[in-house]
């Protein structure tokens, strides 16, 4: 079990390295960060100054060795904008983004798991079918379109709720709405078909001859089964939990950590998109390193494989 | 035969969407009797016990009547079913590995059975479960217990299911191809401790194979299956020695020698006919030798055949058995 943590541990790591070293790499040339920050017609000298404050002169490599150097030291660098720095910045827009984000897990699990289980459950029937639709309408809409329809719908149209902002919970519940309904969708479409894996096989029907009533044979055969693969799904989610509302904050000008990512990115700023670069592949890879952790308290065939000694 | 048998199928009858898997199946079993039901695989021999116990998909129609100790079980309400189920008709199937719960210990799943039928939990439970696990053969019970089904063998598994089967004391256990997933020598000692059991506790069996040779061990009776329908029903030894329907004898003639190692049967001629364009007369006929035109005019039924046996051919008596006189 040590050996298994060590080794995911180090997976992590090398994990969020690549992500760092890639955004580093695609920032760095994509456009001159001075040039976007400094009015256009700002004088040369003032640039150059701008470019020798900020290291831009040195080559790639130095730049990145200084960079990860700082990492380490605790360092993630300051805003070109406004010179505070990226980890402040960042880190006093994570309660805004958890605002949204969290809710709408809850309804992504509260509304997809049991409409999956009971689409699978009912198989075929009309509630299936009813629950299919939704799920792959919920699943295809791309998320600014159904925020933009449910904010001529509420807001627009019926008034009964702001269109954007962040001054009370009830502008909050749009943008959850919009994030939950993708979500809630996948989920369904996901755990009815581990649901309907699970059904087939042949423990279920010899649970049944044992005399196991139905409803317990789906409560303590079924559910535990379809948990192992729906548990991957919601593990993604907790790992989005930062990032997965970029354009939902922005569809609805909502202060979080995604609409800081988009600004800081059309303004080349880079101390602050690597920041929440960084910031996103560690929720990412602690939510992994939970679902694996959870896999085997769930599936006692991995946890064998794993004390046998994983590599 | 008792007043009564234990367990009576009359014109049992299933469908798949139209098609007929089973064709109006009657038989009966009797307390502590061992009856073997063979047939080539995809006669219908599952879905006949599958129905019986209501275990089939609800896509599946079923008509006719099962009677359990002359009480109606087909279409009875769940919890009527539930409490038959592993309580008085115990089934184990194929493949032990998958019939077994991947996430839960083997002994929980026996403890299962034990609290669902006999109301048994904690110490108790879990002592008389090791009791089973010793009464099935299965060493270092206590210890084996807690193992998980992927950490023990297709054997000793099997030997889990009946474990879980024998803990509602039932009347009637339906073993279902129990071997067939089996080592050579493991498929040896699960149909020796099937029969010693069922001996020991007086319980009935239902044996279903593919393997006549199978049956023949272990069973009393045999009832012989062939596209949904009882072509043949003899005691073991009759049937062995002298089979009347072509089919039997067909089956019979593909059995390899005793003590060879046990294979499916494929040396009669020809296929089990196509559910969607089924013979007209005997299901049979088209692969039979001693096909008559009157064969195809209309389904034979069972006959007796003689004070113990029926067979459904209506050239079952004479042709068949003069040419099974050994030269
Ligand atoms: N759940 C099912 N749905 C549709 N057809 C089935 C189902 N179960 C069995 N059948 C069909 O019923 C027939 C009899 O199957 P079965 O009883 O399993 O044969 P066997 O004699 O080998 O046990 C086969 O043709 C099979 O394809
Ligand atoms: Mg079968």
């Amino acid at each position: 079990m040590l050996r298994f943590l060590g080794f995911r541990l180090l997976r992590a790591i090398v994990t969020i390295v690549l992500v760092v070293t890639f955004a580093f790499v695609v920032l760095r040339l994509s456009g001159d960060p001075a040039l976007l920050i400094m009015s256009v017609d700002a004088p040369p000298e003032a640039i150059a100054a701008f470019r020798a404050a900020w290291g831009l002169d040195d080559p790639l490599w130095v730049q990145y060795i200084r960079y990860f150097n700082a990492i380490f030291h605790g360092d993630l660098g300051r805003s070109m904008r406004d010179g505070r720095d990226a980890i402040v910045l960042v880190t006093e827009r994570i309660p805004a983004t958890l605002a949204l984000t969290l809710p709408a897990l809850a309804i992504k699990i509260g509304i997809g798991v049991p409409a999956g289980v009971y689409a699978a459950l009912h198989r075929n029937s009309l509630a299936d079918r009813m629950v299919m639709v939704m799920a792959v309408a919920g699943f295809t809409i791309p998320s600014f379109v159904l925020g933009l329809i449910l904010v001529l719908v509420f807001a627009v149209q019926l008034g009964w709720l702001p269109s954007g902002g962040q001054e009370s919970w009830r502008h909050a519940i749009l943008p959850v709405i919009t994030l939950g309904v993708g979500g809630a969708a996948v989920l369904a479409r996901f755990t009815r078909s581990a649901m309907l894996e699970v059904l087939g096989q042949p423990f279920i029907r010899s649970a049944s001859a044992k005399g196991v009533p139905w409803a317990a044979v789906v409560r303590n055969h079924a559910l535990p089964n379809a948990a192992i693969p729906t548990v991957t799904i919601i593990g993604f989610m907790v790992g989005s939990l930062i990032a997965g509302a970029v354009v939902v904050e922005s569809v609805f000008s909502w202060p979080g950590v995604g609409r800081l990512l988009v600004v800081a990115v059309a303004n080349r700023d880079l101390a602050v998109v690597q920041c929440i670069l960084l910031l996103v592949a560690m929720t990412m890879v602690i939510a992994n390193l939970i679902v694996d952790l959870l896999y085997g308290a769930l599936d006692p065939r991995l946890r064998a494989t794993r004390t046998a000694g994983a590599h | 035969m008792r007043d009564v048998p234990l367990v009576s199928v009359r014109d049992l009858r299933v469908g798949f969407d139209g098609l007929p898997a089973v064709r109006g199946i009657s038989l009966d079993v009797g307390m502590g009797e061992a009856v073997g039901l063979v047939g080539e695989s995809g006669c219908g021999k599952s879905v006949t016990w599958l129905a019986a116990l209501g275990l089939l998909p609800k896509s599946a129609q079923v008509a006719g009547s099962v009677k359990l100790a002359g009480e109606e079980i087909l279409g009875a309400a769940p919890h009527v079913l539930d409490s038959v189920r592993g309580g008085r008709i115990a089934m184990i199937f194929q493949d032990p590995a998958s019939s077994l719960n991947p996430v839960h210990r083997v002994g929980a799943q026996v403890v299962e059975s034990l609290r669902l039928h006999r109301g048994m939990r904690g110490g108790a439970a879990r002592a008389e479960a090791k009791r089973l696990f010793d009464l099935v053969g299965i060493p270092d019970a206590a210890r084996r217990l807690d193992a998980y089904p992927h950490e023990l063998s297709g054997g000793q598994n099997q030997r889990v299911m009946i474990a879980i089967a024998l803990a509602g004391q039932p009347e009637l256990l339906v073993a279902d191809e129990p071997t067939t997933a089996l080592d050579v020598t493991i498929q040896a000692q699960i149909l020796e401790l099937l029969g010693a059991l069922r001996r020991d506790l007086g319980m009935a069996l239902v044996l279903i194979s593919h393997d006549l040779g199978v049956v023949a061990e272990t069973c009393d009776r045999v009832c012989v299956m062939y596209a949904g329908r009882i072509v043949e029903e003899a005691p073991a030894d009759a049937l062995f020695h002298a089979p009347s329907h072509p089919y039997a004898r067909g089956l019979l003639g593909a059995l390899p020698p005793i003590d060879g190692p046990r294979r499916p049967l494929a040396a009669i001629p020809g296929s089990v006919p196509d559910p969607n364009a089924m013979p007209p007369g005997c299901a049979f006929a088209p692969r039979c030798a001693h096909h008559i035109a009157a064969c195809d005019s209309a389904v034979p039924g069972l006959r007796p055949m003689g004070l113990d046996r029926r067979a459904a051919c209506i050239r079952a008596e004479a042709p068949v058995r003069a040419a099974l006189v050994p030269a």
